[in-house]
């Protein structure tokens, strides 16, 4: 495949790097020289310097036979504006932009963008993973973004423990989909008792997370 | 009219000065609080620090009462999200956007924003007095 990158910062740099090694055509567009001089030394002749959202510079790298086309640069209207140039002028059939800032990610989807990945997001998620005090977990949100999948851990003092599962009041549309307890995972049911220290995976929406997390925790 | 104008350089100051004398109600954003300087003294309207892509900062403008929006920032890009977060996002009935460069000024421009590109008028009003 015929891949543009634009922005050829850490995260333009790996991923290039690991479409290249796929065997993809990779072109990484970036404004900065020196960034440009330091790319092609490391990955060879990949890099032309230039601005990734302007008409003349894509139509100059071929970006009409390119099958995807992924903006991640620092900037949310950079990532925006070059994706939909892509998109619109160009016609690449598949546009990928960064979200640095997490409340744009709504608004990229109704504009049009195919994929959006928020970096933000993506770090504070993992951090969260790691701070064992934090109750809930975000582990995924489904396409369409109105589901996602949350785990929460049952602390001792909850009064959910030692009750069955049916016994507990859960908001709507969430789904406890798995309970990881002392004997392993399973699937929970009805009858299910909830242990302490228990890892619970559910289906839930983003409103009803809280409603979750104290229906489980409290 | 309930305009919002997103950049308070020297074409923003002095738009809001022409539209508030029309008698309009005019908010100003702008990142930078020392660009108000720009305003006329007597200026009654709302000058607001704060960036015109976050949507936080569009609704203490007053985007939601808006009958229109124009984003002059240095920016393009900048310029062209704020447009059609105005737009597309809010309904504001009248949107104009400035954008620097004609090729992607045409882009939006057929994508449905409503546009100017400083480049193209200045070089051709430039043309018309070097060989009108």
């Amino acid at each position: 495949m015929y891949i543009i990158v634009v922005g050829g910062g850490k995260v333009g740099y790996y991923l290039s790097q690991a479409l290249l090694s796929e065997g993809h055509e990779v072109l990484i567009l970036e404004k900065d020289a020196a960034k440009c001089d330091a790319i092609c030394e490391q990955l060879g002749s990949v890099v032309v310097r230039g601005d990734g959202c302007e008409a003349r510079t894509l139509a100059e790298v071929g970006t009409e036979r390119a099958d995807m086309f992924i903006a991640v640069t620092n900037e949310d209207e950079d990532n925006l504006v070059a994706c939909q140039v892509a998109k619109h002028k160009f016609k690449v059939p598949r546009t990928i932009a960064r979200i640095n800032n997490p409340k744009n990610e709504a608004l990229f989807k109704k504009l049009g963008i195919d994929v959006t990945v928020s970096s933000t997001n993506l770090i504070l998620e993992h951090i969260q993973e790691e701070v064992p005090t934090h109750p809930l977990v975000h582990l995924l949100t489904l396409k369409g973004g109105d589901l996602e999948i949350v785990e929460v851990k049952i602390p001792p003092d909850s009064s959910v423990v030692g009750k069955r599962m049916r016994q507990i009041v859960f908001p709507p549309d969430s789904v406890i989909c798995l309970m990881i307890g002392k004997w392993g995972p399973k699937v929970p049911t009805g009858d299910t008792i909830l242990e302490a220290d228990a890892q619970v995976v559910a289906v839930t929406r983003p409103e009803a997370e809280g409603a979750l997390r104290a229906a489980l925790t409290e | 009219m309930n305009v919002v104008i997103m950049g308070c350089g020297r074409v923003g100051a002095q738009l809001a000065a022409l539209l508030e004398e029309a008698g309009h109600k005019v908010a100003v954003l702008d990142t930078e609080p020392y660009s108000f300087r720009r305003l006329p003294a007597a200026f009654k309207g709302t000058p607001l620090v704060g960036d015109g892509t976050d949507e936080e900062y569009l609704k203490k403008a007053g985007i939601e009462e808006a009958d229109a929006f124009v984003a002059v920032t240095q920016g393009d890009n900048r310029n062209v999200m704020a447009a059609q977060i105005a737009k597309h996002v809010y309904n504001v009935p009248k949107v104009v956007c400035r954008i620097y460069d004609p090729i992607r000024e045409e882009l939006y421009h057929t994508l449905g924003l409503e546009t100017i590109s400083p480049t193209m008028v200045g070089a051709q009003l430039l043309r018309d007095k070097v060989v009108g």
